[in-house]
């Protein structure tokens, strides 16, 4: 099996869309917020990973077609932007606020429970930038000196909580305005989270694609200050 | 041939994003400044809205699809994470929780505060 995916231009492709499929089939069926498509596909593909003992790399060697459009699908984000720049406009103060409440949060909340679990300095700045975008969060784990394998996992397992939990959060903590939960979702889970911020509305979608970019940026600037702070 | 130019578009305005990370020495992907650059091009109307949508719009709808790979990926990470997998199980829950309610709130607050003072 593994040298099937080792000479397959099209194994890891198939693997993840049929993994993915079957994961809105679960969900369709049964509704449950737990069954979440991402976490199921993502559960399905490491366990036929393991159980046909194909190596990640023979997988990824195909399935990086799939990465690889994130960048172009990122750049495409500005669409609904743009389509609700007006609603932007009229609530710029309360978007920029919303979402330096969310940096900020994150990164005293990391800060807090670093200092909690007496982690190491090098494990405590490799969660700081936890909720931003994958790739901004690698750079800054990079230059802090943090791990930037565990960095890229704990991203990923943040996003995938923010797809699975968005939903139900907003309710629980009833955040009224689609600006506002927009806002959160990007703010908190990022690119991830945003796939079901669009899948909640439009507007949800736009703000939430521009969390991604402004807490990102901000994320940069404040990681280097609180990293100095523990 | 709409899709195919709807695509070369964004994979036009993609690559320029790639050349700003290439000049910038900042932490900053290229995705990032496709969006800006692509949102500029839009709101100066360089590019037409209907010269992108299509495409657009179907590339954000697959990308769940798109962090398949990197998310299976953690199967080779496991060993240096299970040192700090304990703290992590609280940390990142609790944080994801947090910052979700403090970005939330705070723009529900600000909303508040406008609408009231317009109502006044």
């Amino acid at each position: 099996m593994n040298d099937f995916f080792l000479n397959s231009a099209a194994a890891g492709v198939v693997l993840s869309l049929a993994s993915y499929f079957i994961g809105t089939e679960i969900k369709r069926r049964w509704k449950w917020p737990v069954l979440n498509p991402l976490l199921i596909s993502i559960v399905l593909v490491i366990g036929f990973l393991l159980l046909f003992r194909v190596d990640y790399d023979a997988y990824n060697g195909s399935a990086r077609y799939l990465s690889y459009l994130l960048t172009p699908a990122t750049v495409s984000l500005a669409v609904p932007l743009y389509q609700q720049m007006e609603l932007l406009k009229k609530n710029m103060a309360a978007v920029c606020i919303g979402i330096l409440s969310g940096v900020l949060a994150s990164l005293c909340s990391v800060l807090a429970l670093a200092a909690l679990f007496r982690l190491s300095h090098e494990e405590y700045v490799t969660l700081l930038p936890k909720s931003i975008t994958t790739a901004i969060g690698i750079g800054v784990s990079e230059e802090l000196g943090g791990y930037v394998v565990i960095t890229t996992a704990v991203i990923i397992v943040t996003g995938v909580l923010g797809n699975m939990t968005a939903e139900q959060l907003c309710r629980v903590f009833r955040i009224k305005h689609a600006i506002s939960k927009g806002i959160a979702i990007g703010s908190a889970s990022h690119a991830i989270g945003t796939a079901k911020a669009m899948e909640m509305g439009e507007v949800e979608g736009a703000m939430s694609s521009l969390a991604i970019v402004i807490s990102g940026v901000c994320t940069v600037a404040g990681a280097a200050v609180f990293a100095g702070l523990y | 041939m709409k899709y195919i130019r709807q695509f070369g578009i964004i994979l036009g305005v993609t690559c320029a994003g790639e050349a700003c990370r290439y000049l910038i020495p900042l932490p900053v992907p290229a995705g990032i400044y496709g969006l800006l650059i692509l949102l500029a091009l839009l709101a100066f109307k360089v590019i037409r809205l209907e010269q992108v949508k299509e495409a657009g719009t179907f590339l954000i709808e697959i990308m769940p699809v798109m962090f398949i790979p990197a998310a299976a990926g953690l199967v080779t990470s496991w060993e240096q994470i299970s040192g700090i997998v304990l703290p992590l199980c609280v940390i990142v829950p609790f944080t994801t929780c947090f910052v979700m309610f403090a970005a939330g709130k705070a723009t529900d607050y600000m909303i508040e505060k406008k609408k009231g003072k317009r109502d006044e």
